[in-house]
């Protein structure tokens, strides 16, 4: 009668029952079945050489090792609008961290480290800042009001990130719909995390301060696609001003996701629009599955506020498992047992691919109670980490029914309350469906407990700052400026026949300015520059790293030699490719390199009636075609530069 | 009193709202020449101006519009936003201290009205323990608040408010004392109370914030926490000063009141004692004694409580070409006492000579003090300071200038016989003259250099 049920097999009905697909098979009405909402929140670090509200240079980092100093916060909640402290606040007191800044002399000052005032926001940034509103088609405030925005992970040493609105209500054009923003707003960027062990949470503060912006919009994406649709028009938008920065990091989103009957959950910091469609689509779908565990809970548990765990303390001697992480940690582990009353087949239950209830409960020990993974086993693992002869003692000492599930944790002797509050919390957050949370993203799309989602009422005003009038002329002087619309500039694009496949590669690297000059300035067909760009560049910067001399602004100087050396453009991917590899090599060696000879038109033509002749004496083929290739052959070097193929190719004549 | 619906607006934006008759607290759509905008209308700062109108949007952010730009507003509805700070009883626990904070009118903890952005101090034990929860496992804790002026305000009436309400708290037999005060002024009342309340058998310790509570990142509960611990477990029974050590949240100084001073206008760590090591450590698990020559706590009720002072004493800090006018209008409008806050050991120019010659022969009490702040005055290495002394300068040792200040305040609120207020003066009371300057009172390290830069890497600055 005892132990008939099968985790395995649990996991998959769970997982047909949620109606899980891949996103490959997914289809719009999968979406619609499960309610899928998305909206987005796109950060966007400006490229200005100062910090925000201080006056240390933006874009000095420091490796994780490096800091001249060290120094210690803790951050305590304080009273929110109701009296009660909300629900981050709560955690993450709960997880007294300690949060230690790593501090480098030369990228921060004492207003990072919250012991000196803001100085007056960095002008540079707010104009930027505008004319993104602008291009986003914000309606951009009339004064600019400065904000704390409460954050008690100590990200950021205030407690507080320091954001302003600049414009409200927009909207963006994608391929089938548009898409409206909410909102768009300049902030003060967080420090990154160095690691977070135990207690301890280790930040550096280069990236501290510098300035950012971030577009909100309204939940109004229908399925994944839409949303990195979205994502990338956002930061092409923001990146054809020129003025943002580019690389690793400097382009983040947040991703708010939820199903019909969930709730909002953000995905913090996904760093490519790549991420996005996978992730989405599983977030919705564990909120789907997540209702089905609320539904399949709420049928035995009658009383949901008095539902509760059971647990004791036991010795290694009476529970006999064999875990290398139990026997390493020194005396002051202690292990516990849980009795989780009408939970059989909820902790096996589908979640995510590759992930299941369990699986919630373990990320949170990990995150609230500070201990470190792998910190529990349960009864209803996959694979199975303790014999049966051991979970039947825990069930025994607990005095489990055959309903329930049980689980094995361990840690320091400091944390198990916590730990325990933490399984209790999260067990009964299961009869209320989706918990409003931040989850961190992993790139095999699926995702984890990061934080509990702070609450509305933590925005505050700025009483160290004054807020900053927005003349209309400050606004209209920057209108002049302004880069034309994305969607403008795909259909641009399209207009000049440039091949679909180069567009993001020139959006991204908001390379049409570029194209627009060489055109313009040198004549050459836009369609040609793209193309240069948009597959040759693409192939040696994918081919070669990241990290070399080359700037994109030298292949108007290549194009301009070309002209002026009266080259024909066949020889540009040749050259470029050599001026990637060296970027200080002057032109005229480059053609050296590539074995070019300059040699007239007439005279490469004059060889074709001796080549035809020699071609008809030898050939072995009868065809004339096969004399084309073998012609052009011979001569391909030779004309490289010196005249185009194709008219060489014309010439040709049997 | 009617009710102000238009808070804070004035001139232009008032005539535009009342155009509109749009009021404070409303949900409104507002159309402007850059489009609609909705949000609730929040009341405007004081000292602002009056071409904006200030909007909740609804994610939270404030937002201003130009009023210059406004078409029309539209009410959608309205809310009046009530706050007020949460109390929960503070519980007794038997055994644990009896501690009394006395409030001034610093927000040592307090918390921000979200939308105004109004400072709403906390104060009542309901209301500090619902802040602080901790608070409740140090000792039980009673507060009253003696007065509510900011720190720049504080003055002889305040302190020997003060001084009394101590007498009368030893006397009832407080196990501690705790002073919630602004920071700025600190340093004044911590001298002024050393030298008004003396032979306390109890710790009084004064407690600030140099970031409000109601930022996260704030030092205001742990130095709560800090001063609950001294004043009511600490051993040592005087006037002290209780702020961070260093930056970090890590421990606090219990500097005394008569040697520490304000030395940097943001730091958390602004307090330093200057010219010696501040008398102890503490952190939640106790005080540990740096010094060891201090008052002991006393299960006694004797105290000595001398409330006078002479409002007609001026501090002059002494400037290259400082003219005799200075010093001479001083006289003439009446001042008793001039602490001169003089260059290196203590030196101004010939051209006030005069100005002080004047002062003696009017009877007023002129003492010296110095701007380098460690040392001592030292007037007889240069014949300036010999030719100063000659005219009835009389050096005040390593007295800081602001306890100078205080001190010369107190000594002619309880006599004018300039001989006795000089041996008041010079007569060191808890230390703010010390016999000798230990080698370690003078610490001020230099960044760059290497051996600094390994310490501030090894230690928590």
């Amino acid at each position: 009668m005892k132990q008939l049920f099968d985790p395995k097999r649990n996991y998959e009905e769970t997982r047909k029952l949620v109606g899980y697909v891949g996103r490959k098979q997914a289809t719009q009405a999968d979406y619609d079945r499960i309610g899928f909402m998305s909206g987005l929140e796109v950060h966007q670090q400006l490229n200005t050489k100062l910090k925000l509200f201080c006056r240390c240079p933006a874009g000095v980092f420091q490796k994780p090792e490096e800091f001249d100093a060290e120094l210690i916060r803790h951050m305590r909640p304080t009273l929110s609008e109701l009296g009660e402290y909300d629900g981050t606040a709560l955690m993450e007191f709960k997880t007294r961290k300690e949060i230690v800044y790593r501090i480098s002399n030369t990228s921060a000052c004492t207003y990072d480290v919250d012991d000196t005032p803001p100085f007056p926001l960095n002008r540079e940034a707010l104009n930027i800042a505008i004319a993104i509103s602008v291009l986003s088609k914000l309606k951009i405030v009339g004064e600019v009001h400065i904000t704390r925005k409460q954050y008690l992970d100590g990200s950021i040493p205030t407690g507080f990130q320091r954001t302003a609105i600049i414009g409200v209500e927009g909207e963006i054009q994608l391929k089938n719909k548009k898409v409206r923003l909410i909102q768009l707003s300049l902030e003060e960027d967080s420090c990154r995390e160095v690691s977070d062990i135990g207690h301890v949470r280790i930040y550096r503060t280069d990236r501290l301060g510098m300035p950012l912006i971030e577009t909100v919009t309204y939940p109004d994406f229908a399925n994944p696609d839409e949303v990195k649709e979205g994502a990338d028009y956002i930061r092409f938008l923001n990146r054809s001003t020129g003025k943002v920065r580019q690389g690793i990091g400097s382009t983040r989103a947040d991703v708010n996701v939820s199903c019909r009957g969930g709730t909002r959950v953000e995905i913090k910091g996904v760093a490519h629009t790549s991420w996005m469609p996978e992730l989405t689509h599983n977030e919705a779908f564990r909120q789907w599955a997540l209702l089905l565990i609320k539904e399949r809970l709420l049928k035995p548990v009658k009383d949901t506020a008095a539902w509760k765990i059971a647990s004791k303390e036991v010795s290694l001697k009476e529970i006999k498992i064999d875990l290398p992480e139990v026997h390493k940690a020194n005396k002051s582990t202690k292990i516990y047992i849980v009795n989780l009353p009408l939970f059989r087949g909820i902790l096996s239950h589908f979640t995510q691919p590759g992930k299941m209830f369990a699986d919630e409960i373990t990320d949170r020990l990990k995150v609230i109670a500070c201990i470190e993974k792998p910190n529990m086993i349960h009864s209803e693992m996959l694979e199975d980490m303790a014999r049966d002869k051991v979970w039947a003692k825990v069930r025994t000492i607990l005095g489990s029914r055959e309903e329930d599930a049980q689980i094995i944790f361990w840690g320091p002797e400091a944390d198990i309350k916590t730990a325990l509050e933490t399984i209790e919390e999260r067990c009964k957050m299961a009869m209320n469906g989706v918990p409003n949370e931040t989850r961190k993203s992993f790139e095999n799309g699926t995702t984890i407990f990061e934080r509990v989602l702070p609450g509305a009422d933590r925005m505050y005003p700025d009483t160290d700052s004054a807020p900053i009038p927005l003349e209309d002329e400050v606004i209209e002087n920057l209108r002049k400026d302004l880069a034309p619309d994305i969607c403008d500039r795909y259909s641009q694009l399209k207009a000049w026949g440039v091949p679909p496949d180069t567009f993001t590669f020139l959006l991204k690297y908001n390379l049409l300015p570029l194209i627009e000059k060489c055109s313009g300035e040198l004549e050459i067909a836009p369609k040609f520059v793209a193309t240069l760009l948009g597959h040759r560049l693409k192939h040696l910067q994918g081919k070669y790293d990241a990290f070399r001399l080359f700037r994109n602004d030298m292949v108007f100087a290549l194009l301009k030699f070309i002209r002026q050396r009266g080259l024909d453009l066949a020889i540009a991917p040749k050259m470029l490719r050599v001026l990637f590899d060296h970027p200080k090599m002057d032109f005229d060696s480059i053609l050296v390199t590539l074995g070019y000879k300059e040699v007239a038109k007439e005279e490469i033509l004059g060889k074709l009636p001796f080549l035809v002749k020699k071609y008809r004496e030898t050939r072995t083929s009868g065809e004339d075609a096969a004399g084309h290739r073998w012609i052009m052959g011979s001569l391909h070097k030779l004309a490289l530069g010196n005249i185009s193929l194709r008219e060489l190719n014309e010439h040709i004549k049997f | 009193m009617t009710e102000d619906i238009f808070q804070g607006y004035k001139g232009h934006a008032l005539e535009v709202m009342q155009k509109f008759n749009a009021r404070v607290w409303a949900k409104v759509k507002v159309d402007t020449t850059r489009g609609i905008f909705e949000g609730t209308i929040l009341p405007r700062a004081e000292n602002t101006d009056d071409k904006h109108l200030v909007m909740k949007f609804f994610t939270g952010y404030n937002i201003g519009i130009d009023v210059g730009t406004i078409t029309d507003i539209v009410e959608l509805g309205y809310k009046k936003a009530v706050y007020k700070i949460p109390e929960k009883e503070f519980p007794y626990s038997k055994g644990l201290p009896s501690v009394k904070l006395l409030g001034t009118g610093g927000t040592i903890a307090s918390r921000l009205d979200y939308r105004t952005g109004a400072v709403i101090p906390a104060f009542s034990p309901g209301e500090l323990y619902g802040a602080v929860p901790e608070l409740a496992d140090i000792c039980n804790l009673t507060t009253e608040k003696i007065f509510a002026v900011f720190s720049e305000n504080m003055g002889p009436l305040q302190y020997k408010k003060l001084a009394v309400a101590i007498g009368e708290e030893i006397e009832k037999g407080t196990q501690g004392i705790i002073i919630g005060h602004g920071t700025d002024t600190m340093h004044y009342t911590s001298a002024a109370l050393t030298f008004m309340v003396q032979n306390s058998p109890i710790p009084i310790v004064l407690v600030g914030s140099q970031r409000s509570s109601d930022r996260p990142s704030s030092d205001a509960a742990l130095n709560l926490m800090h001063a609950a611990t001294a004043a009511g477990h600490g051993d040592i029974a005087e006037v002290m000063v209780c702020m961070f050590g260093p930056t970090s949240d890590e421990y606090g100084f219990l500097h005394r009141g008569t040697r520490v001073r304000k030395m940097h206008s943001s730091y958390r760590s602004t307090f330093r004692t200057i010219g010696d090591t501040p008398i102890a450590t503490v952190s939640r698990k106790g005080v540990v004694p740096i010094k060891t020559d201090y008052n002991h706590r006393r299960s006694d009720r004797n105290v000595k409580i001398t409330p006078v002072f002479e409002e007609k004493v001026a501090m002059i800090y002494y400037y290259t070409n400082m003219q005799p006018d200075m010093i001479d209008s001083l006289i003439d409008s009446g001042y008793k006492g001039i602490i001169i806050i003089g260059t290196g050991l203590g030196h101004v120019n010939k051209p006030l000579y005069p100005a002080i010659e004047r002062a003696r022969e009017k009877g007023v009490a002129v003492y010296m003090t110095v701007q380098t702040l460690w040392g001592y005055v030292g007037m007889f290495v240069y014949d300036t300071g010999r030719d100063l002394m000659a005219k009835g300068v009389i050096p005040l040792e390593n007295m800081l200038p602001e306890v100078a200040y205080i001190k010369l305040g107190w000594a002619l609120g309880q006599t004018s016989d300039l001989e006795e207020v000089k041996k008041i003066m010079l007569t060191p009371i808890n230390s703010d003259i010390t016999p000798r300057e230990p080698y370690n009172g003078y610490l001020i390290y230099q960044g760059g250099v290497p051996e600094v830069e390994d310490f501030i890497r090894k230690f928590h600055k």
